[in-house]
């Protein structure tokens, strides 16, 4: 067996913000992961579509222009409607506080906001993978 | 994390008959993992495989492989042909772990079901494909992809795994990767059945279109009668008008298979291929049997101690080791 957590890390929409997104990706790398990078301006479709062809453990959303609550429930569904009920959907980004709770009752499983550190991200992530 | 429970690899071969995405994603995980069923998959699997056209990219890192693999998908979705895209990146030979960047490139397809992409790490291999690829291209063609196209990581001069999975072999150049000399050399120029010179309007390309044709005009020829194609490409431009050499790329394409076909070629390349791929298989298992049971015992730390001391040396660990389980025919 040579199991390894591979993530799908993406931007949605027309945030054209990339650098968070890359830097965390290459840290994920760092950390023995396998990273599938889908860069920016994708649909919350083809982010499914590709979640499910790359058969991935985690999808990672960036967000930094203030369209997480626009976007996330338009994620969420099509997720639901594939049936990715076993795949973790995480963020990060800059969002108020105030929407923290509001994204994860829409269906994110964590968010981690600028700022925090990438052994939290490693540990969370390996400590809650759900298809293992 | 929590115990999953054994997957029915039964029911999954049969849904991916019917072509389900997920069950052809979740085999190809199960198959790169190795996991103990793996056997078992591939030999449900294998009775539905050998009909698709297998087309090979490979070329140096940054030289437009995915960026042509797109338009190709293109072309023969043109054609109503399902299509299935294997694309290979490094794994980190420190963390084990990889970035794999190919499927950015590979975006006019996101929504169409008849396309399947999958990205693979290499995972210590060195041919330029990860030791899956053999058999993810099986679930594809098993999953009712009928023309597959495979990218190698980018190799340089010697990663030519691809030679034995691909029917036809596209290598990638572009203008000012060196002079004639380079080309000249042996290995990944060699196993091209048609090169691809992309970038095809950088400053440069003229020349080395020259120094390509010069290079294959005094090839020895080779144990095959097909002459190796240049085509020139432009396969990123900002208006697509300013595109090159698609159209011309897939008719080449056509004409290599059709020159396979009327040929005995191809009933010589199989069998080859299959020689070789037993060679893989065999060497894999063997390693597996052999330092499973060597575990076993606690000799393998033992040997390789003595190897490091130097009381011992690799080779004549390994006439013991064989000598004593596999000949001794106890």
């Amino acid at each position: 067996m040579k199991k390894k957590i591979k993530v799908l890390m993406t931007k949605v929409g027309l945030d054209g913000h990339d650098r968070g997104a890359k830097v965390v990706a290459s840290l994920l790398k760092a950390a023995g992961m396998e990273v599938v990078y889908l860069g920016m301006y994708q649909t919350p479709a083809g982010i499914v579509k590709a979640a499910i062809d790359e058969d991935v453990d985690v999808i990672g959303l960036s967000y930094l222009s203030g369209e997480h609550l626009v976007f996330t429930p338009k994620i969420v569904s099509e997720m639901k409607a594939n049936g990715l009920d076993d795949v973790l959907l995480i963020a990060g980004g800059t969002f108020p506080v105030e929407d923290i709770p509001k994204m994860e009752a829409m269906g994110i499983d964590k968010i981690f906001r600028a700022g925090s550190l990438m052994p939290t991200i490693v540990s969370y992530i390996e400590e809650n993978v759900k298809k293992h | 994390m929590v115990p999953k429970k054994k997957p029915d690899i039964q029911q999954m071969v049969q849904k991916l008959l019917t072509g389900d995405r997920r069950s052809a994603a979740r085999l190809i995980t199960l198959v790169e993992n190795e996991v103990d069923e793996h056997h078992d998959i591939m030999r449900l699997v294998y009775p539905h495989t050998g009909h698709a056209l297998i087309i090979g990219i490979t070329g140096a890192g940054g030289a437009g492989k995915s960026s042509l693999t797109d338009h190709l998908i293109g072309k023969f979705r043109e054609k109503d042909k399902k299509v299935g895209a294997v694309v290979v990146d490094p794994s980190s030979p420190f963390s084990g772990g990889a970035f794999l960047g190919d499927r950015i490139r590979l975006q006019n397809h996101s929504q169409d079901e008849g396309v399947y992409i999958r990205s693979l790490a290499s995972r210590g291999n060195l041919g330029g494909l990860s030791r899956a690829t053999y058999d993810v291209i099986r679930i594809l063609e098993a999953m009712g992809m009928e023309v597959i196209f495979v990218e190698t990581l980018g190799a340089g001069q010697d990663e030519i795994d691809i030679v034995q999975i691909a029917s036809t072999c596209l290598l990638v150049l572009t203008p000012g990767m060196g002079d004639d000399i380079q080309a000249m050399k042996a290995g990944i120029m060699e196993i091209a059945d048609i090169i691809v010179l992309n970038k095809a309007d950088l400053d440069g390309a003229t020349t080395c279109l020259r120094h390509l044709e010069a290079v294959l005009s005094v090839a020895q020829e080779s144990q095959t009668s097909w002459k190796p194609r240049i085509v020139p490409t432009v396969s990123v431009a900002s208006k697509a008008e300013n595109l090159r050499g698609i159209d011309e790329l897939v008719q080449t394409i056509g004409e290599h298979q059709n020159y396979l076909r009327s040929s005995r070629e191809i009933d010589q390349a199989k069998f080859v291929r299959i020689e070789h791929e037993l060679g893989l298989i065999f060497k894999d298992e063997l390693q597996k049997i052999i330092f499973k049971g060597l575990r076993g015992t606690g000799k393998k730390k033992k040997y390789i101690r003595s190897i490091m001391d130097r009381k011992n040396d690799p080779y004549s660990v390994v006439d013991e080791v064989l000598n004593t389980y596999l000949f001794s025919g106890k």
